[in-house]
């Protein structure tokens, strides 16, 4: 059996684990096996395996496949060499290619973790914000405008106290 | 610089405790964050990667609890001190081959560690003793969040923590525990376990030797996915399983020494009698006995001797630190002479194992044979 990366050696170290449900076996030789860190316990992950190995075919064919990272110069041969991105931006700019890579490695698509507090404050801003005026245009459509009138202060005080959280460092 | 004068003596590192580390030995949680605006280590130019590793180190030892810290660039280091960190589990292998412009920050307790520049600008890891991911996903966390004062990290609302490598995007949480489990692999149940925990999404692995091998039957729990989950999500399903695993790896021991005692001690008994007695022993060999007489210590087999000396023996057998203590490089079989030294001389106040009186024992055998 012939290693899975450098199709030139004899495969000796072999892998199989359950991803998503599905089982994916590798066979290495001893020279990638190392290359790739499969002994390497905090290194190694099968995904990155798995993107060498045609995972990456979802970003080839996306319509970003032959352009490059306007902010950093990575393109999509870079990627498939390595495995890995070349800067943040990367991730905007082969956006398209990126969703469907993401769908076959992890749960969701989407971030729902911590985030840092600069954001939290503007997620929680942003939240309170859309509650106050859901309240508002509801107290309009009553006419009820003694509560409008606390509601529109509310909103204000809330601008305030953001801009001023934004400029504190 | 002498990283053995940084570094806690193996003999203190192996006196730390923690809850349940009769079988879970460590528990670690890392997190990987980067710069905006700033290319991957793996893509940026190194005078760009030289200038955040400075940006990055001088931020790290702003923080409060790394004011006492130990750190280098990785250039600094030789070869066989990076093999000691890496023996250690304070960096990577991978981060083990980087040089100029990569760096390590060390909390002066060695319980938080900073790779930079690695894959990932920042590599940040908590490393407790026993079962504690919880503790050290809070430790993590608070680190992470005194460092966002001077670092801007990149993040987007979507996609999270931008990582170098789509694995670790999201939360950038590689959450793993390390467990010893020669009951289940004794008892030949350990691949069942392995499967099943393998369908969680998470991922098994041996801690020592090359490839899929579990040297000394030492295994490590973690997560594969980072995102689409929170981090308090993934912290509780790995304790779940974990505490799951403590059971299984219990019962196993219980059901053996029902079953067949005697295979048991026969394996204890050996180990104790090669470990004591070799005069040329690998590294490979070392860690599966010490592993049959860290069973034996479990099950109050060696009286008036602590676990911690199997810890430290864990540690100092392994080749970087038996070269260090031997000043310098050495090549294998002199290595292997050297180990089998050391053994028998720490060994020697350890009194062979004590065991049940065996005629009950066999009794008990034959009645389970033939039941
Ligand atoms: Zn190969
Ligand atoms: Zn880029």
């Amino acid at each position: 059996m012939l290693c899975d990366i450098c199709k030139e050696k004899e495969a000796t170290v072999h892998l199989t684990q359950m991803v998503e449900g599905k089982t994916k076996k590798i066979d290495l030789c001893e020279s990638c096996s190392k290359a790739k860190g499969v002994d390497d316990p905090a290194g190694f992950s099968l995904a990155d395996l798995l993107l060498g190995l045609g995972a990456s075919q979802e970003m080839e064919e996306a319509d970003t496949a032959n352009t490059k990272c306007p902010q950093c110069g990575f393109s999509q041969a870079d990627f498939k060499k390595t495995g890995r991105l070349g800067c943040p931006e990367c991730y905007e700019h082969f956006e398209e290619g990126v969703e469907g890579l993401l769908k076959t490695m992890h749960k969701g698509t989407r971030h729902t973790g911590k985030a840092p507090a600069v954001w939290q404050q503007t997620k929680d801003y942003v939240d309170q914000m859309h509650e106050l005026q859901t309240l508002l245009d509801k107290a309009i459509a009553k006419e009820d405008y003694e509560k409008a009138a606390e509601l529109r202060d509310k909103i204000a005080n809330l601008k305030t106290e953001y801009a001023a959280a934004a400029k504190t460092p | 610089m002498n990283i053995h004068e940084i570094l806690s003596s193996p003999a203190a590192a192996a006196e730390r405790e923690g809850p349940s580390n009769k079988i879970v030995w460590s528990s670690r949680v890392r997190l990987a964050r980067n710069l905006a605006n700033t290319p991957f280590p793996g893509w940026a130019k190194k005078s760009v990667r030289v200038e955040t590793f400075k940006h990055i180190r001088d931020n790290v030892l702003q923080v409060e609890s790394m004011k006492e810290s130990f750190d280098t660039g990785m250039d600094k280091l030789t070869t066989l001190d990076k093999q000691i960190l890496v023996e250690r589990h304070f960096i990577s292998r991978e981060h083990a081959a980087k040089n100029t412009g990569s760096g390590l920050v060390l909390s002066q307790d060695e319980s938080i560690s900073v790779m930079i520049n690695e894959e990932d600008h920042l590599r940040m890891q908590a490393l407790l003793p026993g079962l504690q991911i919880s503790n050290a996903w809070t430790a993590i966390d608070q680190f992470d969040t005194q460092l966002e004062h001077g670092l801007d990290f990149a993040y987007s609302k979507k996609r999270g923590y931008l990582t170098a490598c789509p694995t670790n995007l999201g939360t950038g949480i590689r959450v793993s525990a390390m467990l010893h489990l020669p009951g289940l692999v004794l008892s030949e149940q350990v691949n069942q376990i392995i499967q099943a925990v393998n369908k969680l999404g998470l991922a098994v692995r041996g801690l020592y030797g090359e490839g899929t091998e579990a040297l000394g039957n030492v295994f490590q729990v973690s997560n594969q996915m980072t995102l689409g989950e929170t981090e308090s999500d993934i912290v509780e399903r790995l304790n779940k399983v974990l505490l799951q695993i403590v059971d299984h790896e219990e019962n196993a021991r219980v059901k053996l020494m029902e079953s067949k005692p005697k295979m048991v001690y026969n394996h204890i008994g050996r180990a104790y009698g090669i470990l004591a007695n070799a005069h040329s022993i690998s590294s490979k060999e070392t860690m599966n006995l010490l592993s049959l007489l860290r069973l034996g210590m479990d099950m109050e087999l060696f009286a008036g001797t602590s676990q911690a000396l199997i810890n430290e023996l864990i540690i100092i057998t392994q080749p970087a630190h038996l070269q260090k203590a031997n000043d310098g490089k050495l090549s294998a079989e002199k290595r292997d002479l050297l180990r089998a030294d050391l053994l028998r001389e720490r060994l020697k106040g350890v009194d062979r194992p004590v065991v049940p009186d065996t005629k009950t024992l066999e009794d008990s055998q034959n009645q389970a044979e033939s039941e």
